[in-house]
């Protein structure tokens, strides 16, 4: 059924698209998700300065405080932790930590991952063989071992933990990127590159990496939300993030014990984990669509619904 | 003649796609008796395949919607039939067999297995199923039928499996076969034996043939009756003979006057300074000897054809040339300095001056890039046309030398139907002023009407800017029409060569002869004269 492709009208009225704010206008869900999203990371800029003292006051009158009731004043709408903090306050000073070990991890681990998966996935046979093994052996290590390993020997700090998630992850970027660029490389706008006389660097950056970022970038979200639970089980045994700081996967662990009186100890960072990862996901799954040419048309056109 | 088999009347389908309504077919109709057959013939986008593929209900309900018209048969209209009463006639009543024979076997069942389901899916017994397979596999030419019987698709070659396929339509002796491009894949010679097949097979059953093309020397070949359609409309019918000598619409005179392979014979002028020179290139994959001692040369302002089928080595000589491969011996002299052994910075230097343009241009562009991007990368790469400001007026320049308007520049790839695509390619190898274009199948994926243009724009490109030319291509038409000289490859190596002239018309070669007899023209009295000179002779 080629002919059908061909069909469709060949020249679409606009040649340049609009621009990357009015497309995200375009779809919704995606709007929503930027907005919360920029929500989160002043929270994680501005949370611990402005909020910093609420969070760690304690008030042991206010213990499990229930949530929904502002007879102790706003900072208490969400309930009082197990120390009679309020649940409010710390969920916004958590997100300082959060974020930032979650993002360092993401980052780092995306950056190491596709860089060493491109190599391996560009150069010859020698390279990529040395590359993939050395991903297998973290593969074959339970990552949560080498965790506590390393910092049992480092010591806990978030520098750390954000070395010791990224080395974990890192095997799971660097898989898919070097399958991703095997296949790409082949294809013949790569030749043609070649016959052009590019050089390595620039086939590379210039025709395999945006081929194959979306994929990456879809992962790296998805791998989001894994990190920051990753990181709440390293807290809840203790070799993670210490108290007085806090992360939202600490007080989902912390919130455990009371799960049958107080279950607002543990929902509420549950939550907030819950709608980061979904905004990212939803709006990694635009930028998808946004950074393609040839699907960009779906947020172009006037009448169509959200894709 | 007799009664219609098989009638589609006034059917019209919409497709609804995300941009808008899509008129596939509007008001086609047509019909084939017992015994007949018939050719629709369309380019791509003509809505060909659509009322077959409604005759088999292979149409996907919702996007597409068929808007109205009936398709008889045996007094019954087939879209308003029972899911189930559909199932029971197709492949039993109504066969199709399709372009691609290895996307249409499942590659981890036997060819035996696969032929059998045939029968014992609609209800046979297997042992009856087998000796009919047998039978069968026997009938359409395989060597070993028992043997064949046990193999797996991906071992048999693509006229092979087109013959397992054909096997595999006429397991249940089936009244009507629809071929959907049987042959475009497959090589000439190959072609022409799987059209004298289904010729012999229909004289044999007395099925209905419904042959879907876009090649006019299939029609000539094989059809009785051919329907002409454009853009979703029947614009002319008649019989095979009556369309091509006195085309009534001005569409089907575009098409056949398009059709390669009848314009003057090119001569050779005078002697021209010698521009690539290569001498025994040879290349083998483990044992599979690609190129074995292949020489050619090629002067300024010429174009040289290497024909040859699939496998013949033609393209790995293209790039063996370009060092997308690397020979494993031998010298190509790029005026005077070998190719194959020159060091990076200047091997940089010669691919300026050699350019290419490959066969499909859906992906040898970037679909990322927008067009001002992909005709620019290249003075990117060879630190060219510094001044930013000039490279968009010579871009827009570039876009009109190949017929492309300027407001494209910012457009991307797949906004641009295929020819137009291959227009980009050629701006993108022209932007670096090249002294030689390598192209690879370049027309071989575009529409006929198309190719006829792109093949005068690089006719044009040649005279004025004289550029050289190595042409590599199947299909003999279109070598007759542009080349000067013409080198012919079988299995690796070159069995023949010379000026176009001689080539076409005193084939020295015994396999040059087979090449040339299997070409297909398009004049319906020409291919009868071939065929009744083939029996007789």
């Amino acid at each position: 059924m080629a002919d059908l492709s061909l069909a469709k009208p060949a020249n679409p009225s606009e040649p340049r698209g609009p621009s990357l704010l009015s497309m995200l206008w375009r779809d919704k869900l995606a709007f929503i998700s930027a907005v919360v999203l920029i929500l989160i990371v002043l929270f994680a800029l501005f949370g611990p300065w402005l909020l910093g003292d609420m969070a760690i006051k304690q008030n042991l009158r206010g213990r499990n405080l229930p949530p929904f009731s502002l007879d102790r004043g706003w900072q208490f709408f969400l309930g009082g932790d197990s120390l009679g903090r309020p649940m409010l306050a710390r969920l916004v000073v958590a997100a300082h930590s959060t974020i930032l070990i979650a993002a360092g991890t993401v980052f780092s681990a995306l950056l190491v991952g596709a860089g060493l998966g491109l190599v391996a996935g560009y150069m010859g046979k020698t390279t990529s063989q040395v590359i993939m093994r050395l991903a297998d052996v973290i593969m074959s290590f339970p990552s949560l071992l080498i965790a506590v390993v390393v910092l049992y020997v480092l010591g806990p700090s978030i520098p750390n933990m954000i070395l010791v998630l990224a080395i974990t992850r890192i095997p799971i970027y660097l898989r898919t990127t070097r399958a991703e660029v095997l296949e790409v490389r082949e294809r013949m706008f790569v030749q043609a590159a070649i016959v052009m006389g590019a050089n390595h660097g620039r086939i590379i950056v210039r025709h395999i990496l945006p081929v194959v970022a979306p994929t990456l970038v879809t992962i790296a979200t998805l791998d989001f939300a894994f990190v920051m639970l990753a990181e709440s089980s390293l807290s809840f045994l203790g070799i993670g993030v210490q108290p007085p700081e806090i992360t939202w996967g600490l007080m989902v662990a912390q919130g455990r014990p009371y799960l049958n009186t107080a279950w607002w100890l543990a929902f509420w960072p549950g939550l907030m984990i819950v709608i980061t990862a979904l905004s990212l996901n939803l709006l990694s799954n635009w930028m998808r669509v946004a950074l393609d040419p040839a699907q960009r048309w779906r947020l172009e056109s006037r009448k169509t619904k959200n894709v | 003649m007799s009664e219609p088999l098989l009638t589609v009347k006034n059917l019209s389908v919409d497709f609804h796609t995300a941009r808008g309504t899509v008129h596939a077919v509007r008001n086609v109709s047509w019909s084939v008796s017992r015994g007949e057959t018939l050719a629709i013939l369309g380019e791509s986008g003509s809505g060909k395949s659509v009322s077959a593929n409604a005759v088999m209900n292979l149409l996907d309900t919702p996007p597409a919607e068929i808007v109205s018209g009936e398709i008889l048969y045996e007094g019954e209209d087939l879209l308003r039939v029972s899911y189930e009463k559909h199932r029971a006639l197709n492949g039993k009543k109504i066969a199709m067999i399709f372009q691609d024979p290895l996307g249409h076997l499942n590659p981890v069942y036997t060819v035996g297995w696969q032929i059998m389901e045939m029968m014992t899916a609609h209800g046979r017994p297997s042992d009856l199923a087998r000796t009919r397979a047998l039978e069968l596999i026997a009938r359409v030419g395989l060597p070993d039928p028992e043997a064949a019987m046990r193999k797996y698709p991906h071992q048999f070659s693509g006229g092979q499996r087109q013959r397992l396929m054909i096997a595999m339509a006429l397991m249940l002796k089936p009244d009507i076969l629809i071929a959907d491009e049987p042959t475009t894949a497959l090589d000439v010679t190959i072609q022409a034996e799987v059209l004298a097949l289904l010729k012999e097979l229909q004289a044999e059953t007395g099925m209905a043939l419904v042959l879907i093309t876009h090649d006019l020397g299939v029609v000539a070949e094989i059809a009785d009756r051919v329907v002409v359609m454009n853009k979703g409309e029947i614009v002319e019918t008649g019989t095979a003979r009556d369309v091509y000598h006195a085309p009534q619409h001005a569409y089907t005179q575009k098409l056949i006057a398009a059709a390669p392979g009848k314009g003057e014979i090119r001569q050779l002028d005078g002697a021209a300074p010698l521009l690539l020179e290569a001498k025994n290139l040879c290349k083998s994959y483990g044992k599979f000897t690609a190129l074995r001692d292949v020489s050619l040369t090629l002067a300024r302002g010429q174009s040289l054809a290497v024909v040859g089928e699939s496998g013949s080595g033609k393209s790995t000589l293209a790039r063996t040339i370009l060092r997308l491969e690397q020979a494993d011996s031998g010298q190509a002299l790029w005026k005077g300095r070998d190719l194959i052994a020159m060091n990076a910075r200047d091997l940089l230097e010669c691919r300026r001056e050699i350019q290419m343009v490959f066969q499909d241009p859906t992906q040898s562009l970037n679909p990322r890039m927008s067009v001002y991007q992909l005709i620019a990368e290249g003075w990117d790469i060879h630190k060219l046309m510094p001044d930013k400001s000039k490279r968009r007026a010579r871009v827009l320049e570039l876009l009109e030398q190949v017929g492309l308007s300027p407001e494209h520049a910012d457009r991307y790839p797949h906004q641009f139907s295929g020819g137009q695509r291959q227009r980009i390619a050629i701006a993108r190898a022209l932007a670096l002023e090249p002294e030689l274009i390598i192209c690879d199948e370049a027309v071989s994926a575009l529409d006929v009407s198309i190719q006829a243009q792109v093949i005068a724009l690089l006719d044009g490109l040649r005279q004025r800017l004289g550029i050289s030319f190595l042409f590599i291509a199947h299909d003999l038409g279109v070598v007759r029409d542009f080349a000067d000289t013409v080198i012919v490859m079988k299995a690796g190596e070159i069995v023949e060569r010379g000026p176009t002239a001689e080539i076409f018309e005193a084939p020295q070669h015994d396999y040059t002869q087979r090449l040339l007899a299997a070409n297909l023209d398009p004049d319906p009295d020409v291919q009868a004269a071939r065929r009744a000179a083939l029996t007789h002779g």
